[in-house]
């Protein structure tokens, strides 16, 4: 049991520090709705089932992150502001080697 | 107009719920959505997703909830205006409202009941810098007319199943369909999929991936659009229709201006009563309502419809004594003359 500390970048451009929990279950988009980082019904439309890319973001760090599903990659296929180290943030989960993991919000859209 | 006792703004689960529950106090219900059908979330986003969090059912597909709340409250005759977004709210000097839709429709309503969960989906557009120049001058984002497309030539761009499903559409109408989209690969049902496969090979749909489109030409209509593929220099497709598949993307839209409480992009409801918002008459129930505590949940939804119903009937028959009944001992009076009710018991001596 332990939690991780993530920078996340808003879309406002404001870096935030936070702590997330491995032993709850959460992933990325969770972390930052309740953390409030986005606006309430501007992320995690569909509760993170990868079906609607309202969590798009860019991963900063060089972490490893697990392997896309074919329904994120497809996902992100569909929407705009397209990036490098492009992820739907609901398809991270937290665990302990995501510790110091630094992304940033895509724009709304 | 329409007239109606309580007018639900959101045909999602909780909008079809409160017309069971207006139903049996007699009160009459119209829903109006801006999706075509009916179920908010529940046939847009995911209708072949499970829920496991639904009293009594272990595990349902969204679209077989939607399917059976339909049938739950058909006896009881809501209207619907579909593919129209609520615009505007006129209290009038009774106490009703008026209600008016982007396309004109008036709903005239004793109580409104505002069920539009995150808000109404709206297309999403691409980023192409002209793209609203040529709204409904060539561009449009949503299909409302298959027959303005008859011998047109058109361009659809997007990897889902409405780009797959309107290319097989449109290629029996239209004089030539092409299809872009950034991959090679589509996110579609499998026999979507296979019949753009067949159309291609039969030379019915031309596709071009991965590619996109980046700019739009044409002076006055639509002419052309400029398509970007891997690997190769841009080029210019004839066309006289570019169609941008995309998906939808919920906003709270117009309700968000009618002088409602926002909190949190939520309308902020009293949860100790009835649901009601800052204006008497209009309540706000699931998803898209706030207060301490609130749990987005389909179930969380029901409960609020229920006892928003109780409060409309208070509002609309002040002086009417009214006791709730279980439907297991008053049963189901449909407004279609049906009725449904428990089975009388047996009185019978045993010998």
């Amino acid at each position: 049991m332990q939690d991780i500390n993530i920078k996340v970048t808003d879309r406002n451009g404001v870096t935030h520090d936070v702590i997330a929990p491995t032993d709850m279950a959460m992933n990325l988009m969770e972390v930052v709705r309740s953390y409030e980082l986005a606006p309430e019904g501007t992320i995690g439309i569909c509760g993170g089932m990868a079906m609607c890319a309202s969590c798009q973001c860019y991963v900063k760090s060089d972490h490893e992150l697990p392997e896309m599903s074919e329904s994120e990659d497809a996902m992100l296929a569909e929407v705009f502001y397209v990036e490098d180290n492009r992820k739907l943030a609901c398809q991270i989960q937290m665990t302990a080697a995501l510790n110091n993991l630094e992304i940033e919000l895509a724009p709304e859209y | 107009m329409i007239t109606t006792d309580i007018l639900i703004i959101g045909a999602g689960p909780t909008g079809l719920f409160t017309v069971f529950e207006a139903g049996l106090l007699k009160l009459k219900c119209h829903l109006i959505d801006a999706l075509p059908q009916a179920g908010g979330q529940c046939s847009e986003i995911y209708p072949k997703k499970p829920i496991y969090d639904i009293p009594a059912y272990p595990e349902i597909l969204a679209g077989d909830l939607t399917k059976n709340l339909l049938e739950q409250i058909k006896q009881f005759e809501p209207g619907f205006t579909f593919g129209e977004r609520a615009e505007t709210i006129e209290k009038q000097k009774d106490e009703t409202f008026i209600v008016t839709t982007n396309k004109g429709t008036q709903h005239h309503a004793k109580v409104v009941a505002i069920a539009g969960g995150l808000g109404s989906f709206e297309p999403r557009k691409p980023l192409i810098p002209n793209i609203a120049n040529f709204e409904d001058k060539g561009v449009e984002y949503i299909i409302k007319e298959p027959e303005l497309y008859r011998n047109r030539k058109i361009v659809i761009s997007g990897g889902g199943d409405s780009a797959l499903d309107w290319a097989i559409f449109l290629s029996n109408i239209a004089s030539e369909v092409t299809l872009i989209h950034r991959r090679n690969e589509f996110r579609g049902a499998l026999d979507s999929v296979e019949k753009v496969q067949e159309l291609k090979n039969l030379g019915k749909i031309n596709i071009i991936t991965p590619a996109e489109v980046v700019g739009l030409l044409g002076t006055r209509r639509l002419t052309g659009v400029a398509v970007e593929k891997k690997g190769e220099d841009s080029f210019i497709i004839d066309a006289d229709h570019f169609i941008p598949l995309f998906g939808l993307s919920p906003k709270l839209g117009p309700i968000g201006e009618w002088g409602l409480e926002i909190e949190k992009n939520a309308i902020l409801v009293n949860n100790a009563l009835d649901y009601q918002t800052n204006i008497p008459g209009i309540y706000a129930i699931g998803d898209v309502n706030t207060y301490p505590g609130k749990l987005k949940l389909i179930l969380c939804g029901f409960h609020e419809a229920t006892l928003m119903c109780q409060s409309a009937y208070k509002r609309i028959f002040p002086d009417k004594k009214y006791v709730m009944k279980y439907t297991t001992v008053g049963g189901v009076d449909g407004f279609d003359g049906t009725r449904k009710e428990a089975p009388k018991a047996v009185v019978k001596s045993i010998q």
